[in-house]
């Protein structure tokens, strides 16, 4: 039966598919995802194994599916998710799956070729465009016949000496490399070469990284081929790309204008193939994330094949899995399914196996139960089939987080953003948000939910609403006889008594703390004795409840001797110190207290400390009581407490001793009759019969180490455990303190103001700083410390009491996660 | 009418906090009117009154309650203009929401 209460009862079954069905028969069992199996080739290496060619083939199309995911985010096509779960294709499409991807594979990789070439002509274009640009420029002041040659001589030749040409090289290069290059011009030709350069004023973009770079163009005059040599040498080494530039101005503009009609065909092309890309993309979007899920399918399937044996007939596979019991129509169904799709009629066989080995744990949880379930796992997995604390947790939890957080405001504004998260479910999960922290919010919606919920409560009881009181009923506290105007002018506080009845009426505010208290001095010390008690009550009652959770467990596995030497002591040991502690608690409540109903010994002034009275029963001490007072609370509490004493003591060793020394007795018990029924059987067959089936080690010491551990632990636990619940008290103290600060320092100043211009605009803003402040450090800084300290009390002191926590997961083969598109590791 | 003057995440937040604001100083104008004594730490009353140099109980009496219901009164007041300050904010915020929903659809 399968429940939240318990984990369910699982069975190990051996499962013999035809070679022929066994993919569908996966596939089928992948979709449903109940059936975990068992690795039956764990030495054999990946490369070995039967199917790694299939998985090869899987990787090779997922590479060629992320190449295609890329190039359609770098140009920012959408893709499209519809929601749809396509099944895993049969093997034979695989092939058809494999030719279109490497088709657009390929496809994609031509068109990026190709744009890059037109992209690196295109830039020499446009360069060698800007060259003739600016040395027409340059050359514009001196031409005044459009023929003559820039390097025309501008001396007249002179006798006896050849005629002085001068030689020019046009060329760009990038701004960063300029200075470096015309240094070493200078240095190298002498300073006998002239420069002449001007900035390209817009950037050009560089073909391969894609950036925007900025380049200058120059023109380097010189006289002689030496000179000519070193120039162009001096060029190629700092990667200054030079252009043919023509020597008339005729011939120039003339280039110019080739040039440009280049430029512009180039352009054209460019933004076709640019357009044809797109479209390819945005034909492959459409069905991107169907090809995803389905070729990780295959590949998961695989996967699991490669687990499964393979029959001597070689005819079938053979696999073992873990199944839960309950599921076992559902599985037998989907094998069906599988097989009448593939076309065999070779029905697969379902064969459960005994088996000694500890099963997996499997909680079978709906969308409330599974972030309790997560809490409580992350600090061990339940072991199999003991009895799951994540069901007392989906109270107790929020319980202890709202004693701890206990203010209404603030349970109300964590209640509202919990509400939305739950109200949205269903569109929130459908956006598929990012983020760490969004996703660990959404997943404990239902834990925030009741957690402000709580939170409401106990701020009502705390009667703490943004540190101020409501008061609905009426205070129950008034000024008496003292509070006459003489009085109040000359004390700035006011003691209220409450034995006198004019000042307090009797009896208690109906629900909660009275509203007075908020506005007294002395709130601190009336609250910390009721938090601290209570928080003590609530502790032992939480320990004692998980005492006796382990009892459902020593009966579900008919553990008599744990229920004997354990639980009982246990009980008796915890009631009996800190039960009678609570009990004293209660009974100074009931019976003592201030007002004219109540005698001197039972008064304000008699009143025993219950924590010097727990001290003084283990340490066996009586104290003189003051004169008036009566020594003991109740007639016969030496008796009770010595008593009680005693019991607790005798608990220890009954703890420590008999546990041991019984399963020592058991086991030697066993072995003694395994080797009788052994000389038996060896005594009818007349041959040595081999050694017993299982060699159970008994180490008598380790096990008295053990159960000396778990009595220590047990003991020492109630004393520092109930300790440990104090910190109930601690942060709802520090939360009501925090509250209190950040109102008085922040919203007084906005709320205490005499104009009304001043005022009100001082309140606007200063309520939007106090809004704030209270969402980050009251809501989100004490409400992550209160869960963490909520979540300490659990995995420690109450599941410490009962929760073994040793068992492992259930991993089924499930197709969820391929469909969520969640990252596989 | 589509000038996007803060982005989708100010735009939020200050909707939230403007829908906060106007119940929360609503109802806290309403209990300041009535002079809910929980919030009687909060008045501003002038240190004259409050620590009076002459001993005059009576009158001393009767000025100091004068005092404090003229603080509840004006703080009251305070309390729902900063609301409807809010209201303006709330206006505001929710047109650059919606200019910001309309940018990103």
């Amino acid at each position: 039966m399968g429940s939240i209460f318990r984990s369910e009862s699982m069975t190990l079954c051996q499962l013999f598919l035809s070679s022929e069905g066994s993919y569908n028969c996966v596939s089928e069992i992948g979709e449903i995802g109940l059936v975990q199996f068992r690795d039956l080739n764990p030495d054999v290496n990946a490369f070995q194994r039967k199917f790694v060619h299939e998985v090869r083939r899987c990787d090779e199309m997922e590479r060629q599916l992320r190449y295609l995911e890329k190039e359609m985010q770098k140009d920012s096509v959408p893709i499209l998710d519809t929601g749809e779960n396509p099944e895993a294709p049969q093997p034979r499409e695989m092939v058809d799956l494999e030719a279109t991807f490497e088709k657009l594979e390929n496809e994609l990789r031509e068109v990026n070729a190709n744009a890059e070439t037109l992209k690196k002509n295109a830039l020499e274009l446009t360069e060698l465009k800007h060259v003739l640009n600016i040395t027409q420029h340059f050359f514009k002041e001196q031409d005044s016949e459009p023929n003559s040659s820039i390097t025309q001589n501008l001396l007249p030749a002179e006798e006896g000496k050849g005629s002085v040409q001068l030689g020019f090289v046009a060329g760009v290069a990038t701004r960063e490399r300029m200075p470096m290059f015309e240094r070493m011009l200078w240095r190298v030709c002498r300073g006998n070469v002239f420069v002449r350069q001007a900035e390209i004023l817009e950037p050009l973009e560089d073909p391969v990284t894609g950036d925007q770079v900025h380049k200058i163009v120059f023109l380097i005059f010189f006289q002689g081929e030496q000179l000519k040599n070193k120039v162009k040498k001096i060029c190629d080494g700092c990667r200054a790309t030079t252009y043919p530039c023509p020597e008339t101005s005729k011939e120039r503009k003339d280039m110019g204008q080739g040039v440009r009609g280049r430029l512009d065909d180039l352009n054209i092309v460019l933004n076709q193939t640019t357009a044809h890309r797109h479209r390819v993309l945005a034909a492959a979007a459409k069905h991107l994330r169907t090809w995803f899920i389905k070729v990780r399918k295959i590949k998961a399937i695989y996967h699991t094949l490669n687990m499964f044996n393979l029959d001597v007939t070689n005819k079938c596979l053979i696999a073992e899995c873990w199944i839960p019991y309950a599921d076992l129509g559902r599985i037998q169904e989907a094998l069906r399914k599988g097989t009448d799709k593939s076309g065999t009629s070779v029905q697969p066989i379902l064969n459960r196996m005994e088996t000694s080995v500890k099963p997996p744990t499997f909680h079978r949880t709906n969308k409330f139960t599974r972030g309790f379930q997560t809490l409580v796992d992350n600090y061990g997995v339940a072991s199999y089939r003991e009895v799951n604390p994540a069901l007392y947790t989906t109270t107790t939890f929020p319980f202890l987080f709202a004693v701890m957080f206990g203010d209404a405001g603030h349970g109300f504004i964590m209640l509202l953003f919990a509400g939305w998260m739950v109200l949205r479910e269903k569109a929130l999960i459908a956006s598929k948000m990012s983020g760490e922290i969004w996703n660990i919010f959404f997943g404990g919606r239902y834990i925030l939910l009741l957690m402000g919920l709580f939170s409401i409560y106990t701020g009502t009881i705390y009667n703490d609403i943004f540190s101020k009181s409501f008061n609905i009923f009426g205070s129950n506290w008034h000024m008496g006889h003292n509070a006459t105007v003489k009085n109040l002018s000359f004390t700035e506080a006011l003691t209220l008594d409450p034995y006198y009845r004019d000042e307090y009426i009797g009896d208690p505010y109906p629900f909660g703390f009275d509203p007075i208290w908020q506005v007294s001095i002395n709130k601190i010390a009336f609250q910390n004795s009721y938090k601290m008690k209570i928080s003590i009550i609530i502790g032992v009652v939480h320990m004692l409840f998980g005492v006796i959770l382990s009892v459902v467990n020593q009966a579900f596995f008919m553990n008599t001797l744990s229920f004997v030497f354990e639980f009982i002591p246990q009980m008796i040991f915890m009631l009996g110190l800190f039960g009678y502690l609570c009990i004293m608690v209660f009974h100074k409540w009931i019976h003592y207290g201030s007002g004219p109903e109540f005698s001197v010994a039972y008064g304000s002034s008699c009143a025993p400390s219950v924590l010097i009275t727990f001290i003084d029963m283990v340490l066996l001490k009586s104290e003189e009581p003051l004169p008036g007072c009566n020594q003991w609370m109740y007639d016969g509490q030496y008796t009770v407490q010595v008593v009680l004493l005693i019991l607790c003591v005798i608990c220890v060793p009954i703890m420590l001793i008999p546990k041991p020394f019984v399963l020592r007795s058991r086991h030697n018990a066993k072995m003694r009759a395994q080797s009788h029924l052994a000389t038996i059987h060896e005594e009818e067959m007349g041959e040595t019969s081999d050694a017993h089936e299982e060699e159970e080690e008994f180490e008598f010491s380790e096990v008295f180490i053990e159960q000396a551990i778990h009595t220590i632990e047990y003991v020492l636990g109630t004393v520092s455990h109930t300790a440990s619940y104090l910190r109930l008290w601690a942060l709802s103290l520090a939360h009501a303190q925090l509250s209190e600060v950040v109102w008085n320092m922040v919203m007084k100043i906005g709320l205490s103001q005499s104009s009304n211009v001043v005022g009100s605009i001082m309140l606007f803003l200063i309520f939007a700083a106090w809004a704030c402040l209270t969402v980050s450090i009251l809501i989100l800084m004490e409400g992550l410390s209160a869960f963490l300290h909520t979540l300490r009390l659990h995995w420690v002191e109450f599941q410490s009491k009962f929760y073994k926590g040793e068992g492992y997961a259930f991993a089924p083969l499930t197709f969820k996660h391929i469909i969520s598109g969640e990252e596989e590791e | 009418m589509n000038m996007k003057i803060c982005g989708p995440k100010c735009s939020l937040c200050c909707t939230l906090i403007s829908a906060w604001g106007i119940v929360q100083l609503g109802i806290m104008g309403i209990l300041f009117w009535v002079r809910s004594p929980a919030f009687i730490e909060d008045l501003k009353i002038d240190d004259s009154i409050m620590h009076p140099a002459e001993v005059d109980i009576h009158g001393n009496a009767k000025r100091y309650l004068e005092a404090m219901d003229d603080s509840f009164h004006t703080i009251a007041l305070n309390c729902w203009i900063a609301a409807l300050l809010y209201i303006v904010t709330l206006f505001l915020s929710g047109w650059q929401l919606w200019v910001n929903n309309r940018i990103s659809a």
